[in-house]
């Protein structure tokens, strides 16, 4: 059995759903319709699944970590999302979202980014297929991440700053739909992670589960079976569903970990923000808090429905960590096996580092959702 | 809720004189001044008046209105207060809420919608609920007697709009342009397009909203509806700190040139 799909109505649970302006509701349902044809047709799976082996380099290894695994006294297993082409999770999601997009006759993929590997991943397709692109990145964003905002402009995309509200990646995608609901028409929304209105949460989970699908057969030839504890990060989400998918109908456990200053179920309530009702940061009056987290891609104050669903039915729990934590996490894993992560998956291994005791001898998969590269500027100055 | 409430009394009786209706939008909370321009406003010839109770995430509104929301914020202002002030004013027109759903949400729809009852306030305008997402909000409104009015817009498909207007309560709010709140140099053609679209399926009263901030737009556009409803203009004055007659005497400027056009 697999991750559950939503009602008609996108549905999983009381979460999820479709809370966008008028103006967006028909483009929803097109995409929508196009998305579940598409995904039936054998042409469009060949072509997607030829950019994922021979332009992005799937399927990604899973790689055991001798030395960390030692140190930690248990056996650490990562899923290298990291060694994609653009360097993470993101490109797996994104090619699929713009063939999608070439399919409807769309010209122009818009998306919002926080650690800028959505934009990166999103300016990478389009330049690939020959669409105009153009990625909203919060002003606080582009100042850590100023690697990526000049990858996405060699790549041929259009960045622009969101001044708004925390200039973050909530703000890039308030800015985002507004420019979505002016440009409709000959605009399509690749949106970066398992949130937003119905398709998107079902649509980006679909695009990820090739991670989940992977690992699981990866696991079997490695462990003959599947790990005690699967976990990754969580900003929207996508990474974590992505690797969930495989091991849903298994034992092992499921974990979700979310940046302390941005823990959308750990210390949310239900709400409804960007198109879906979920857990979300917000104040007694519904005034949505702004997240604070090391990590570009981590800081926002939302989650997507889906995790809430598996929060709230128990299959998978989520966990936070502090900045500090991630700050180590990251230098450890470098240390020991010579994978500088991002900041992102690190605070998943700052669980599981923290957790090393109740963890002791059992299996761990953590899924490395990116490298490390577009942090290395920001650590410089943070350790220094 | 049974027949038509204060709005749609209030929109169809002044299109009976052969009228056009103007409602003009003005942002709860924002400087301490905001209840004596509800006031202004209603003096100077607004049928009804949407007052903005601010939200952090406004995705279907343009600089002006988000600084507005921002600035209202800044200065403390929340749901409950904005309620309570509006509860002391009697201004003698019907009075009608836009907001975001999370803030209905969070107060619980029963709550939200019985407490906007008690302030006085007729509708309510919630820009993020589509139809098929209304069902819960509406039933609490329709329990409270607050009218939901819903939205078209220029993507929606002829078949849906039969199903808007139908759910709608007090008016349908057509959505003049493609794109957020803001003043434009120029009306869009799609504002008098959606205006006559929904015409065409409907008899509640039809009023266009979003890109008319100018009165010239505004009677421009009438000639295909019932009214418009007019928001960033007016915001920007209070922005610029116009007070509570400045902001009246731009709304005396529609009023004047909507009566003299019609
Ligand atoms: C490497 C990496 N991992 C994780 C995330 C968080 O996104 P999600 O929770 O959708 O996987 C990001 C977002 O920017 C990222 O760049």
């Amino acid at each position: 059995m697999a991750l559950s799909d939503p009602t008609p109505e996108g549905r999983f649970g009381e979460f999820g759903g479709r809370f966008v302006p008028e103006t967006l509701v028909p483009a929803c349902r097109l995409i929508e319709e196009a998305f579940s044809e598409a995904w039936l047709d054998p042409a469009f799976r060949a072509e997607l699944d030829g950019l994922l082996t021979n332009y992005a380099g799937r399927p990604s290894p899973v790689t055991e970590c001798p030395t960390l695994s030692e140190e930690l006294g248990l056996r650490l297993l990562l899923k290298r999302e990291d060694l994609n082409h653009t360097g993470s999770h993101k490109i797996n999601n994104v090619l699929g979202q713009a063939l999608l997009a070439r399919r409807m006759g769309k010209s122009r993929l818009l998306a919002e980014t926080g650690a800028g590997q959505h934009g990166v991943a999103t300016a990478t397709a389009a330049a690939l297929l020959g669409m105009e692109c153009c990625v909203y990145m919060g002003e606080v964003d582009v100042a850590r991440q100023e690697l990526n905002v000049f990858r996405m402009r060699l790549l041929g995309a259009e960045v622009r700053t969101a001044m708004s509200g925390s200039r973050t990646l909530k703000d890039a995608i308030n800015e985002a739909m507004r420019d979505w609901v002016a440009t409709v028409e000959d605009s399509y929304y690749c949106l970066g992670s398992v949130m937003g209105p119905h398709p998107y949460p079902f649509m980006v989970r679909t695009f990820q589960e090739v991670i989940g699908t992977e690992a699981r057969r990866q696991c079997e030839e490695l462990l003959g079976g599947v790990p005690d504890v699967v976990c990754a990060s969580v900003g929207g989400g996508s990474n974590a569903i992505g690797i969930f998918s495989g091991f849903v109908d298994s034992d092992a456990q499921l974990v979700g970990v979310e940046p302390a200053g941005g823990a959308a179920v750990g210390r949310g309530v239900p709400g409804v923000v960007h198109g879906s009702a979920s857990y979300l940061m917000q104040d007694e009056f519904g005034q949505v808090l702004e997240a604070e987290s090391i990590s570009a891609g981590l800081d926002y104050p939302g989650v997507g429905p889906e995790h809430s669903y598996l929060a709230a039915t128990g299959r998978a729990r989520y966990e936070s960590v502090t900045d500090a934590e991630v700050v180590e996490a990251f230098q450890l894993l470098s240390r020991t096996e010579g994978i500088i992560p991002a900041l992102e998956p690190a605070h998943a291994l700052a669980w599981v580092s923290r957790e090393r005791e109740s963890l002791a001898g059992g299996s761990v998969l953590l899924n490395l959702s990116g490298r490390g590269d577009k942090d290395v500027a920001q650590m410089m100055e943070i350790l220094s | 809720m049974n027949g038509p409430g204060l709005v749609e009394n209030a929109l169809r009786e002044r299109r009976e004189r052969g009228g056009k209706a103007l409602v003009p939008y003005v942002t709860g909370g924002l400087g301490d001044d905001w209840t004596a321009t509800v006031e202004a406003v209603a003096a100077a010839g607004a049928d009804v008046i949407e007052i903005g109770i601010p939200f952090s995430d406004p995705v279907m509104d343009g600089p002006t209105i988000q600084e507005a929301n921002d600035r209202s914020l800044r200065a403390g202002a929340t749901p409950p207060g904005i309620l309570d002030a509006l509860g002391g004013l009697d201004v003698g027109v019907p009075l009608v809420v836009m907001t975001y759903y999370n803030i209905a949400f969070r107060m619980g729809l029963k709550r939200f919608a019985a407490s906007l009852a008690a302030a006085g306030v007729s509708g309510c305008i919630l820009p993020d609920l589509p139809l098929e997402e209304t069902g819960p909000w509406a039933q609490a409104a329709d329990e409270s007697g607050v009218e939901t009015i819903l939205l078209a817009a220029p993507t929606t498909p002829d078949d849906r709009l039969p199903a808007i207007c139908e759910r709608s309560r007090g008016f349908v709010y057509g959505v003049g342009l493609l794109g957020v709140t803001g003043v434009r140099a120029e009306l869009a053609s799609s504002a008098c397009r959606i205006a006559e679209r929904l015409k065409a399926v409907t008899d509640r009263p039809v009023l266009v909203g979003v890109g008319v901030g100018t009165p010239g737009q505004a009677v421009e556009v009438s000639r295909h509806g019932d009214g418009v409803v007019v928001g960033s203009a007016v915001v920007q004055r209070m922005l610029d700190g116009a007070g509570p007659e400045g902001v009246a005497s731009l709304v005396a400027d529609f009023r004047r040139a909507l009566d003299d056009a019609y």
